[in-house]
């Protein structure tokens, strides 16, 4: 039962080997001249300004999390549209109810001034 | 698609008034008008619990089978919806006093209820997860409704990462489960290990082990019963009343409903130790536990939360039987430790002050002549919790008792008696403490207001439950 594993098994060991390889290789064989610009953060992206350790305000994290709920909104919703003609009136139904929540759950959080950003 | 509408009803009303209505006045109404609220949720808990009433007798599945309707679980549905009751009517005076009334607090709640009764009525591991979340979630904020106070942010921050870590096991225990019986259905898994057909016998071992820590860690049974005292003392003394009662019975109609299933797999998989040894041995471990710890504490809360330790160990006898009457003993046992212990943390709620003094067993002394009726009322509640007859935590444990003795457990009933004699030292201390001690000068006023309707109903509930305990077990006609 477990053979057909084993191909699986081939491939997961070639790849930590493959990995772990060109790691090793890399530290071993490769030259190593630092400049300033190669030890900065980003090596060719944006100048760092100051520590990144500071605190956000709670607005990024509430817009986020209602991202998330309409995010997995429509992916519920993929799946159902392509499946509205067998699914018919029940799957319907179900769908409305299921937005019906959601969108009490927004008018909610617009109401309580959640999305406000000033 | 046709289903039984009238039997879930119950499940529906609750979650639309929840998630669509409730909602929708909490986002209309004017923040500062809570009246309206907190009379639309007691409204909702009311007509929910009359409907569950109104099923007990209407018993089938709905929504594919992965919801039972009536029976046990519209019978916890009652309890549910009474706790959540009794809780809110006492809410409200305490956490006005703390100035910490919310509307948020009645909607976590309700949603905590609907988590509940989502579990006693789960016939899907899937749905009995979600039921569990929903009621975790809801207490981990409850939890941390005071939101200045460093030990209600300490029980909820304790609260959240153990219960998040109990959950872990929980689910992963479900997917072990799944791999070795290809299913979640509760009736399909029971068809799947009663025949012996399992593929891989470990995992199911394994499964039902790890199911069975994650389900001991809601009940807070040894050795996952730390964290209860600390968050108990923690949490808001309302909250503590409510998830200390009403979560312990929803976490125990699980307990019923899963064990019904991997039960069977003892006689199956011929695994010694068993797993109704392991759990005789849980239980016998937790009573000890429980009852010999709550003897060394001076402060009323975390004594009356490892006395909550012990009973969970009494409860899981009923489930180590593992027979009808066993069965029949835990619900009624939930109902009893619901109202005594609910009764209890009210009372203490009320006598607490605003800087969370009055808190400890000595101040507690001499309380009947300031309050009479709280102490009388405590009174009736530590006998009972004590199991003195004629009150309903007697017929409880001997109903417990008579169970796991009949299946055989003689030892544990032993334990049992043992650590019941044990836990008569510190509830009836309470009690001596209260009437035959010089009173204490800087016992306050308290008024009930609302939570007088509580108490009187837990009052009435603790003594007509011992003298008439076939109003529960009668509930299925049976």
């Amino acid at each position: 039962m477990l053979g057909a594993y084993v191909p699986l098994i081939v491939m997961i060991l070639i790849g930590v080997i493959f990995g772990v390889s060109n790691i090793v290789l890399a530290e071993w064989l490769g030259p190593r001249r630092s400049t300033r610009a190669k030890l900065s953060t980003y090596e060719s992206g944006m100048e760092p300004v100051k520590s990144a350790r500071e605190r956000f305000t709670v607005k990024f994290y509430l817009v986020a999390m209602m991202f998330i709920l309409f995010d997995i909104e429509i992916i519920f919703m993929y799946p159902w549209a392509v499946q509205f003609r067998e699914l018919g009136m029940y799957g319907f139904t179900a769908m409305i109810l299921f937005m019906v929540l959601l969108f009490a759950g927004y008018l909610y959080v617009v109401k309580k001034g959640a999305l406000k950003w000033d | 698609m046709n289903f039984d509408i009238l039997g879930s009803l119950p499940l529906i009303v609750i979650w639309l008034a929840l998630g669509v209505v409730g909602i929708i006045i909490q986002a209309f109404v004017r923040s500062d008008s809570t009246r309206l609220v907190y009379g639309y949720y007691i409204g909702t808990l009311v007509t929910t619990g009359l409907l569950a009433a109104a099923t007990i007798s209407n018993q089938g599945t709905a929504f594919g089978g992965m919801v039972t309707l009536g029976g046990w679980a519209a019978v916890f549905d009652l309890l549910f919806c009474g706790a959540g009751v009794m809780a809110m009517l006492a809410a409200q005076a305490y956490l006005g006093r703390f100035n910490s009334e919310l509307d948020e607090f009645y909607t976590m709640l309700v949603s905590s209820v609907a988590g509940m009764m989502l579990m006693a009525h789960a016939r899907n591991l899937v749905v009995l997860f979600v039921g569990i979340e929903l009621m975790s979630i809801s207490f981990y904020i409850m939890a941390g409704f005071f939101r200045s106070r460093d030990k209600s942010l300490e029980s909820a921050m304790k609260y959240f990462l153990l219960g998040a870590f109990a959950t872990g096991f929980l689910v992963y225990g479900m997917a072990l489960l799944y791999g070795a019986t290809g299913t979640l259905d509760y009736s399909v898994m029971l068809k799947v290990i009663a025949a012996g057909t399992a593929r891989f016998p470990v995992l199911l071992a394994l499964g039902a082990v790890l199911l069975t820590i994650g389900l001991s860690f809601k009940i807070a049974a040894f050795p996952f019963h730390q964290w209860a005292p600390d968050v108990y003392e923690g949490a808001p003394t309302v909250v503590t009343a409510f998830m200390s009662t009403a979560g312990k019975a929803a976490a125990f109609s699980a307990f019923l409903a899963v064990f019904g299933v991997i039960m069977p797999m003892v006689k199956v998989a011929s695994m010694t130790p068993t797993l109704q040894l392991v759990l005789a041995v849980i239980s016998a471990a937790t009573m000890l536990i429980g009852n010999i710890t709550a003897v060394a504490q001076t402060n009323v809360k975390r004594m009356l939360a490892y006395s909550s330790v012990a009973h969970a160990g009494y409860m899981l006898m009923g489930i180590v039987a593992g027979t009808t009457f066993g069965q029949s003993a835990v619900v009624y046992y939930a109902f009893a430790y619901t109202f005594m212990q609910l009764g209890a943390f009210i009372i203490v709620g009320l006598l607490e002050r605003e800087d969370e003094t009055s808190l400890m067993i000595s101040d507690y002394s001499g309380l009947y002549r300031k309050h009479g009726v709280f102490a009388a009322m405590m009174a009736v509640f530590m006998f009972s919790l004590a199991g003195i007859p004629p009150f309903a935590g007697f017929f409880g444990k001997y109903m417990l008792f008579y169970a796991a003795i009949e299946s055989g457990f003689t030892w544990l009933t032993i334990v049992a008696v043992a650590s019941s004699v044990i836990s008569v030292w510190f509830y009836l201390g309470l009690i001596v403490k209260m009437y035959f001690s010089e009173p204490n000068p800087e016992t306050h006023e308290a008024n009930a207001g609302l939570a007088g309707i509580s108490l009187a109903v837990c009052t009435v509930a603790v003594i007509l439950l011992g003298i008439m305990p076939r109003i529960i077990t009668g509930m299925l006609g049976n």
